[in-house]
């Protein structure tokens, strides 16, 4: 034996690069790290319930702003009105998937082994293990062993022996084998995300009564494709609407007078060109599958039938025009765009309310059901499409655009016309008819390619999730010795029994006495 | 019967059960003041404990066995076993007063749940669907299945020195929920007619119940750790031991889990099926996934070495504060389209 080298000098190990990128994976996948980054995502999660996201409603993340103007550009520059799609948010939630990836990896190989592996070798005195029991017996050593084993296969141990005097044991691998499904299936799940991201799109619409949706990019209001989606691609089929159900609380004693109750779109389905027409509806709940996305009904409303006439009585225009509900009584807005109007173009911009009055605070509406409807608009003449950009359908864009005033001259020029009432504009402009009313569908399209491997994957985490909190991993241990014979020269062995449990286990001395008893029973079969 | 008799019989019911309730709670105020060790039974009860602390006393089940082997005789089995035995004997040393107090409280808590489950069934009969659609609903739905929860339980091992913390908090919530909460009963609106909606509601309140319980039993742990640590003398001595107490939360809470991710996944199920998609950080679904997320790291941190079990169950108590915070404040306040309080 030699001496041992003595040092002084303090070596502190010098960690290479190499060195340190093990380090830093070290502590990304340490338990640690990983709960500290769970509660972070939970923090993380909170502002996106807190502030409007624009990716969920645009227009009240826009009023947010304008409401907050000191505020508002900084938290906005820093994500919080688009939490879930922020560096931050995605920071953390990567970060927690690989440390995940990196703690399930190196115990996935663990487990494989000791799944493939016996049952350790049983200690020289299990009886000192936190569950333990010591008996002596009838029989030899060797049916004593045999008898536990028989027991200990019975109650689902894997059963083994390292030599002549003993049993090691072991049950309860599901648990492992169920963390580590559940962790794996958790990256299932987040991809699917990524899948129904990638390839799913969604395109919206508004289509009153009577109209018809072709399934094409073009007849759609928005559509939104994930960044791998080929828009070209969609199915030509058809969409009539044929007939739309609204029902509201009529019943004013419930307190929840004009609650919406029932919608249902019933259409005329064509699923390609030349197919036969199919009678469906379209119900909240109920949606619509056409084999290139899902029909959802999402939103509904109001058109009014309007025509604009010239002096002469020329029908200038004369159709159906949608306006967006803005309150739970449908009071809406919207705009009529005439631009074969003569000598400027004209605009109507305003309200329609199914049960109009007007109230201190201007038009309002009393119920959702179309009782007395009205429209309440302000006419204005000009440019209609400067610049030939793009605009929305609902408003006017009015920089081009002079606002008629009142005959008096004091006030803008307000037209309140009921169904069925034709308003003459002044100044030899025509008039304005208002002559229908249909409702509107707010249709929502939609494909999500990954959806079915989300919820397989979010199946699967449950049944893990359940597996791994219900099942115990327990090792039992049996060491047998001689001892003198009884009384009637019966053979006598004494059993030492241990039990090991991981995490803490309170059932484990119980088992451990159950096995014993089974054991003793087994003996009286025989 | 007419719907509106209907509605009498539920309030009518509703009311009992609360006053109901009301007693119950000062039985179980009364039976744990009861418990309140004297001076000198003080003194024993520090005895029992050192000796209780040294190794090779046989347990009560290996003893069944002839030749029963010792435990491992660390300290903290030890206690285990003191709270153990100190619960074996409780009756030969409360007074009888506070027995009594504590078997009416018991009979009248069976009363109050079968009271309060009257209630929801006869709401249920008056809007002829699961009552489950508004804040209202969801609270004496959700309390009925605490009650029956803790009943339950009960049945199966001595949880009188629990039934405060029960009856106390179900009584608040119902306090809430037929002054703040109440809305009449009415018709759902579109989104919410589906049969979704019993299963993912009445899995969520379920599940909102354990957690509830879990996080009774939770800060009893946190409350018994201090008491042990600091050696007071308190009614808390003869309520199981600091360890038991977090055994029993944890075993409330492992049930409560699952039975949340269940929630969660049949309600993203139903979210594509009214909305169109699966997720759409609406604020309730952002404070689920928060509470899935807390919880989790709760049972994280119950593994994670380096963590004491205190700090673990500080997590899992921040989670049912998340739950406070979805159901009370998301469902009146947050935007969203979970906005079915009818508030």
């Amino acid at each position: 034996m030699s001496a041992p080298v003595r040092n002084d000098k303090i070596t502190q190990p010098r960690l290479s690069s190499v060195g340190w990128l093990r380090w830093m994976w070290r502590q990304l996948t340490s338990m640690r790290t990983a709960l500290l980054l769970l509660l972070l995502l939970a923090l993380a999660a909170v502002p996106g319930s807190i502030f409007p996201q624009r990716s969920i409603d645009a227009t009240r993340t826009a009023q947010w702003l304008a409401d907050n103007p000191k505020v508002g550009p900084i938290l906005d520059r820093l994500g919080f009105f688009e939490v879930y799609a922020s560096p931050w948010f995605a920071a953390i939630y990567l970060l927690l998937f690989v440390s995940l990836v990196g703690c399930v990896l190196p115990r996935s190989k663990v487990h494989w082994a000791a799944l493939r592996n016996r049952p350790p070798r049983a200690p020289k005195n299990p009886e000192r293990l936190g569950a333990s029991l010591v008996e002596t017996v009838d029989g030899t050593p060797d049916e004593v062993l045999d008898r536990w084993r028989t027991t200990l296969r019975d109650k689902r141990f894997r059963v083994d022996s390292h030599d002549d005097s003993s049993v090691s044991a072991e049950k309860g691998y599901a648990k492992e084998t169920g963390n580590l499904v559940f962790h794996i299936a958790l990256i299932g799940i987040l991809i699917g995300v990524g899948i129904g991201h990638l390839w799913g799109w969604k395109g919206d619409l508004i289509l009153p009564v009577g109209k018809t949706f072709a399934n094409t990019l073009a007849r759609y209001d928005t559509f939104a494709p994930g960044p791998w989606v080929d828009p070209t691609d969609l199915k030509p089929y058809t969409l009539q609407l044929r007939d739309f159900e609204a029902h509201f609380e009529e019943d004013p004693s419930t307190g929840q007078l004009g609650m919406p109750r029932d919608f249902t779109a019933h259409v005329e389905f064509t699923p390609a060109p030349g197919a036969s027409v199919q009678e469906r509806t379209i119900r909240v709940n109920h949606p619509l599958e056409t084999g290139n996305g899902t029909v959802f009904l999402l939103g509904n409303g109001y058109a009014p039938h309007v025509t604009v006439r010239d002096a002469e009585g020329k029908e200038l225009f004369s159709d159906t025009v949608p306006f967006l509900a803005q309150d739970n009584n449908y009071k809406s807005v919207g705009a009529i765009k005439v631009p074969g109007a003569s000598p400027k173009q004209l605009g109507f911009a305003g309200l329609f309310l199914p049960t109009g009055t007007i109230t201190d605070q201007g038009p309002v509406s009393m119920f959702p059901q179309p009782l007395d409807p009205h429209l309440a608009l302000t006419v204005f003449e000009g440019d209609l499409f400067p610049g030939g950009v793009p605009q929305s359908v609902y408003t006017l864009d009015t920089s081009e655009l002079t606002q008629l005033e009142s005959p008096d001259g004091n006030d803008a020029l307000r037209i309140w016309i009921k169904l069925g009432e034709t308003y003459e504009l002044p100044g030899g402009r025509g008039s304005i008819e208002f002559d229908g009313l249909e409702r509107w569908a707010g249709l929502s399209i939609r494909t999500d390619p990954g959806k079915s491997l989300t919820l397989a994957s979010a199946l699967l985490t449950l049944a893990a999730l359940i597996t791994m909190l219900t099942v115990r991993r327990r090792r039992v241990f049996v060491r047998v010795s001689p001892v003198e014979p009884g009384a009637n020269g019966q053979a006598r062995t004494l059993v030492r029994v241990g039990g090991l449990a991981k995490d803490d286990d309170d059932g484990m001395q119980d088992e451990v006495v159950d096995l014993a008893e089974a054991t003793g029973r087994s003996k009286d079969r025989e | 019967m007419s719907d509106l008799e209907l509605a009498q019989l539920s309030m009518w019911s509703l009311y009992s059960a609360m006053g109901v309730f009301t007693l119950a709670m000062i039985g179980y105020a009364t039976y744990l003041a009861g418990l309140m060790p004297a001076k000198s039974e003080q003194a024993e009860r520090q005895r029992e404990l050192v000796t209780a602390g040294a190794p090779a006393e046989a347990t009560t089940d290996g003893a069944t066995i002839d030749g029963a082997a010792t435990t491992d005789g660390g300290s903290a089995a030890a206690g285990d076993g003191a709270a153990y035995r100190e619960k074996g004997d409780i009756d030969t040393e409360v007074p009888l007063r506070a027995r009594k107090a504590a078997g009416i409280a018991w009979a009248l808590t069976v009363l109050g749940t079968v009271l309060l489950t009257a209630a929801v069934v006869l709401r249920g009969l008056e809007v002829h669907r699961m009552p489950l659609g508004n804040m209202f609903e969801f609270a004496i739905t959700g309390s009925m299945f605490m009650m029956l929860a803790y009943v339950g339980w009960s049945l199966k091992r001595d949880l009188r020195w629990l039934g405060l913390f029960i009856v106390g908090p179900v009584l608040m919530v119902l306090g809430f929920s037929i002054t703040i909460w109440y809305v009449e009963a009415a018709e759902l609106m579109p989104s919410l007619k589906s049969y979704w909606l019993v299963i993912h509601v009445t899995v969520a309140t379920i599940s909102m119940a354990l957690f509830g319980i879990g996080a009774a039993l939770s800060a009893l742990y946190l409350w018994q750790d201090r008491v042990e640590a600091t050696g007071t003398r308190s009614s808390m001595n003869r309520l199981p031991g600091a360890r038991q107490l977090e055994k029993l939360a944890y075993g409330l809470h492992i049930v409560a889990f699952p039975l949340w991710t269940f929630t969660v996944i049949v309600g993203a199920v139903w979210a594509r099926q009214a909305w169109g998609a699966y997720w759409n950080w609406d604020p309730k679904e952002v404070w689920s996934f928060v509470i899935w997320v807390v919880y989790a790291a709760y049972l994280h941190a119950r593994v994670t070495s380096g963590w004491r079990r205190q700090n673990a169950t500080y997590i899992a108590l921040a989670g049912f504060a998340c739950i406070l915070v979805n159901y009370g404040i998301v469902n009146v306040f947050f935007v969203g389209q979970h906005s079915y309080s009818g508030l």
